[in-house]
């Protein structure tokens, strides 16, 4: 009895906080399939009477959400992909070339974390403005090409391949970016997946700065549609909550598929080493 | 082969992005918030008026700030302990030896860090309503008066606190959990075998040994909720009587809303000043806490 | 993996590409049409006539929720985003003139055969004319006036309604009485400044002095209106609420929870919509001023073109169209926005409705707001306060007095530039 007691209060603590955690998302989906304005009920219903596509069809055919899910979508893999590059490169640097000032550079780096990014986004844009990439892709995208976690992630990782693999690589006479590619690279295969998580993730998410940016509804993202939605349609609920579950869908598919490589990382690079 | 180019060749686009995208605007926006720089300045730079340091003690007398400020300090000074237990309990859940399941309750725990700001929020902005909202549904049905959560201005910071902790409590879950898993179970056997109970064992073992994570993971934290800004920006909008403007907040319809840019500029570094001096202090406590430990 | 062979010429080709993103079809003029709100799905219904009569043209109409509207517009102005032509909320013309974001349409007025000032309501027709040029052809007006429950009224012993502040406040007082605890005899939103800032606007002393750069808050006049404005809430005629604690006022008003209510024109259709029980029970009448029906603020949007636009002649063609006697019928028929010339008022559809007939008479007596581009922002200190006169109970005297000198805080860079400009 006294053995079975402590864990059957565990797991039940478990199932309890789960519930209670994932109970607004589930809510979500369910008030999504409810019919205009049966939310708004009292008692407020749990589940819907006749579970119906109505809202989701209103949301892509009239309130246009397959184009700013696609804006989301591009802007994110695009920014994924190039940003990768940026920060692979740099924190490959960080962590294996050697030149002079280097870890005062990165010293100074991490030193700008610290600066909150809110600080730069009015210069920056006026910045865009200039450059005539406010409303669009590029406007978005730019800013965060290369950032300091990105390098700092990767040098992390970076730090644990063994100099000697890459000095007899040298010594056969293979070039910085030939060893780079063909070595380096296929050894940073678990980072960059979770660099990849990250950025993807951060991208999709991000709500200021393309609220800045993006004065266009057709270049919108997700969340900005969304928050745009929710001051136009108070009343919606049900077609809100349709649009939230579009917009959360995506990126938490991704998340359970790769969990793995996101918390890795997550841990990488919280518990500097 | 030039050796000393490489390493270069390797930075420069990584470092041309940061500092034009990055260091350069935090360098204008220091310049900026020492004009006077506003939509007519936007048209006509003639209109811009250089004004040193008048920004920065008009902010400072300017009641909404003080509000703003204290809201913000509100929502930290209980968010971040809240936030922080809550983590901590649930870590403590998942890495008790009794549990099962543990991946599936670690995602579904950790599921509300990923998903969008603006999206939950307006879930949530729905869950709190007075009327249809099932949370006072829920009060009505514990025989509890039911509250209004975004309209009465005692309650809407910890409408907003509650929804952050919800939101966030995953993500330092994890970093903890780490953390405890390090703990060697040793000590825990040894103090089993000398009679020590369950709440001496936390108290002498579990939080000493999690020291250093508990101080990375409150540093994390609160410069994270000093920055607030999506919650009161989908789910209030400030109001009401403007209980629920952050910091950032202020700044936000200081620059875009009035385009009173040079204001804004001046708030953002008060806010990072702030920042700066509270982590200072929270390494300042955690290093004095080794000291003594 | 490609992309890491050669990151900067990736970086500079994506960036070429992404910021040529725009499409291009050389066949179509797309005008780019910015409305706020509910009339931009209205309009869409108007638009195919317009298309059909002027083909090659295709009007991309984005609707932007009124909370964000004003963000939105300037943000758009300050990244060089602006669209062709936009609907404006009137009290804003002031502040897209003084960046020079508005083309100055008077010269096309003049020329108009459709647009004829004079057929517009003058208090009207005056917020969209800054130092003598017009910026803007208003598209529809709205004011704010009482609706109110005719059977509740001659309950509490009056047959008509009250038509001065004094007979106004014997009133509430008296559906108050007779109403008892847990109603109220009128709804002024805590969170609404209009209420007050109509009858402010029925005073004869100006809202701000000296040339519109000094605060006039202290002034006999608005004290005045502060005054009565207050003493709803001390006397307990008003319930100390914002409009998000009460969202569905025509259930309230249907009820019986509040007797008086001031607001706007779309109320009308609401109430027909929601409340058709209540027909008969119900009317709507001008505000009260001090001694006769007052007037209020000369509200409403207006079509403005921007002056980026390269599309300038088809948006002052749609401008027009939207303007002609026959369209504003039909908008007015699809969203109840009252139409702001007076020809549109002699059409059956308005002349024999009996609920916007005291809009009518309070339309001849309108004012504009402050034309300055800093009003906005006064609007707002103007709810902090009166939001904390009311629910917080603040002395009067000194809430003006912090009003006043927020007000004169607020304008200080006019001063300046005014003074500025006269030296040079």
């Amino acid at each position: 009895m006294n053995r079975r007691l402590p864990g059957i209060f565990v797991n039940g603590a478990l199932v309890v906080i789960a519930l209670l955690t994932l109970f607004p998302l589930l809510w979500m989906v369910s008030v999504s399939f409810m019919h205009a304005g049966e939310a708004s009920s009292f008692p407020p219903p749990l589940l819907p009477a006749h579970a119906s596509w109505d809202n989701y069809r209103e949301l892509f055919q009239r309130a246009g959400m397959g184009r700013y899910l696609l804006n989301s979508f591009l802007i994110a893999t695009l920014l994924t992909i190039l940003s990768l590059a940026f920060n692979l490169s740099a924190g490959y640097a960080f962590a294996k070339l050697h030149f002079r000032g280097r870890d005062r550079l990165f010293r100074i780096l991490l030193g700008a974390l610290v600066i909150p990014a809110q600080v730069a986004m009015i210069p920056l844009f006026l910045t865009m403005k200039y450059l005539h990439l406010v409303n669009t892709y590029g406007g978005v995208i730019l800013p965060t090409l290369a950032t300091v976690f990105g390098i700092f992630l990767v040098r992390q990782y970076a730090r644990s391949i063994p100099d000697d693999l890459l000095e007899a690589a040298r010594l056969d006479g293979a070039g910085e970016w030939y060893i780079f590619i063909r070595i380096v690279i296929p050894l940073l295969k678990p980072i960059v997946v979770t660099l990849a998580i990250f950025t993807f993730l951060a991208s999709w998410n991000d709500f200021m700065w393309p609220l800045i940016v993006l004065s266009d509804q057709e270049w919108q993202t997700a969340p900005v549609a969304i928050a745009g939605l929710s001051r136009e349609h108070v009343q919606d609920n049900e077609l809100m909550m349709a649009g939230s579950v579009v917009t959360i869908l995506p990126v938490l598919i991704l998340f359970l598929v790769l969990q793995r490589h996101y918390i890795q990382g997550l841990l990488l690079g919280s518990v500097k080493g | 082969m030039n050796d000393h180019a490489k390493p270069w060749t390797f930075l420069t686009p990584a470092l041309i992005i940061i500092g034009v995208f990055f260091l350069l605007p935090v360098v204008a926006a220091l310049a900026l918030s020492l004009t006077d720089f506003d939509l007519y300045a936007l048209t006509d730079l003639h209109n811009l008026r250089f004004v040193g340091l008048d920004n920065y003690i008009d902010v400072l007398q300017t009641p909404l700030f003080w509000k703003s400020l204290l809201n913000t300090l509100y929502f930290v000074a209980v968010g971040v302990p809240l936030s922080i237990a809550a983590s901590l309990g649930a870590a403590m859940l998942l890495n008790s030896p009794l549990a099962k399941l543990k991946g599936s309750f670690r995602t579904a725990l950790f599921a509300p860090v990923v998903t969008t700001v603006v999206a939950v929020a307006v879930i949530w902005r729905y869950l709190l309503h007075t009327r249809y909202g099932l949370i006072d549904y829920g009060l009505i049905r514990l025989g509890l008066d039911p509250i209004d959560w975004l309209g009465d201005p005692h309650w809407s910071m910890p409408a907003i606190i509650l929804f952050a902790v919800w939101k966030n409590f995953g993500y330092n879950m994890i970093i903890l959990l780490a953390g405890l898993q390090s703990i060697p179970i040793d000590l825990y056997e040894a103090a089993r075998i000398d009679g020590a109970s369950a709440w001496a064992q936390f108290r002498h073992i579990t939080l000493p040994s999690l020291r250093p994570v508990l101080l990375l993971v409150s540093i994390i934290t609160v410069a994270g909720y000093f920055q607030l800004f999506a919650e009161p920006y989908v789910m209030t909008r400030g109001d009401p009587l403007q209980s629920t403007v952050s910091v950032l907040y202020y700044m936000y319809e200081e620059g875009f809303k009035w385009w009173s840019l040079g204001r804004a500029s001046a708030i953002a570094f008060i806010l990072f000043a702030i920042t700066l001096l509270a982590t200072k202090i929270l390494l300042w406590i955690g290093q004095r806490g080794e000291a003594s430990a | 993996m490609i992309c890491a062979r050669r990151p900067r010429w990736i970086a500079a080709a994506a960036f070429v590409l992404l910021a040529a993103c725009a499409k291009n079809d050389p066949n179509q003029t797309r005008l780019k049409f910015w409305t706020i709100g509910r009339e931009g799905e209205v309009v869409q219904q108007l638009l195919p006539e317009f298309e059909r009569t002027h083909p090659g043209v295709r009007i991309d109409v984005q609707q932007i929720p009124l909370t964000a509207a004003h963000e939105k517009l300037l943000t758009a102005f300050a990244g060089d985003a602006l669209p062709d032509m936009a609907q404006l909320g009137n009290t804003w013309l002031p502040e897209f003139v003084s960046v020079g974001a508005l083309e100055p349409l008077q010269q096309l007025v003049d020329q108009s055969a459709i647009i004829k000032a004079a057929d517009y309501f003058p208090g009207i027709w005056d917020t969209n004319v800054i130092d003598g040029i017009a910026y803007g052809v208003p598209w529809y007006v709205d004011t704010r006036l009482i609706f109110y429950r005719t059977d509740l009224l001659a309950d509490a012993g009056f047959s008509t309604p009250p038509a001065t502040w004094d007979e106004w406040a014997t009133a509430m007082a008296a559906v108050k009485q007779r109403q008892g605890e847990g109603k109220f005899a009128v709804f002024f939103p805590l969170n609404e400044f209009e209420p007050l800032l109509n009858l402010a606007l029925q005073q004869s002393d100006p809202l701000l002095k000296d040339n519109d750069t000094l605060g006039n808050f202290q002034s006999p006049g608005f004290r005045r209106s502060i005054a009565f404005y207050a003493q709803a809430f001390r006397n307990g005629w008003a319930p100390k609420m914002s409009n998000t604690e009460l969202p569905n006022i025509w259930d309230e008003l249907a009820r019986g929870f509040v007797t008086f209510y001031v607001n706007g024109p779309w109320n009308i259709g609401e109430f027909e919509r929601r409340e058709p029980e209540l027909k008969g029970r119900w009317s709507t009448a001008p505000l009260p001023g001090t001694h006769g029906p007052g007037g209020g603020a000369a509200g409403g949007s207006s079509l403005v073109i921007f002056h980026s636009s390269t599309n300038k002649q088809i948006a002052w063609e749609l401008s027009e169209f939207l303007s002609r006697v026959e369209q504003q019928e039909k908008f007015y028929e699809l969203t109840g926005d009252l139409p702001p010339r007076r020809s549109v008022w002699e059409s059956p559809a308005l002349a024999q409705d009996e609920y916007v007939k005291a809009f009518r008479t309070q339309l001849e007596l309108v004012k504009p707001t402050p034309k300055v581009p800093e009003w906005e922002r006064i609007t707002d200190e103007l709810a902090h306060m009166q939001e904390r006169v009311a629910r917080g109970g603040e002395p009067i005297d000194q809430a003006l007095k912090e009003l006043d000198a927020r007000a004169d805080k607020i304008l200080e860079k006019r001063r300046w530039m005014l003074a500025h400009r006269a030296m040079q």
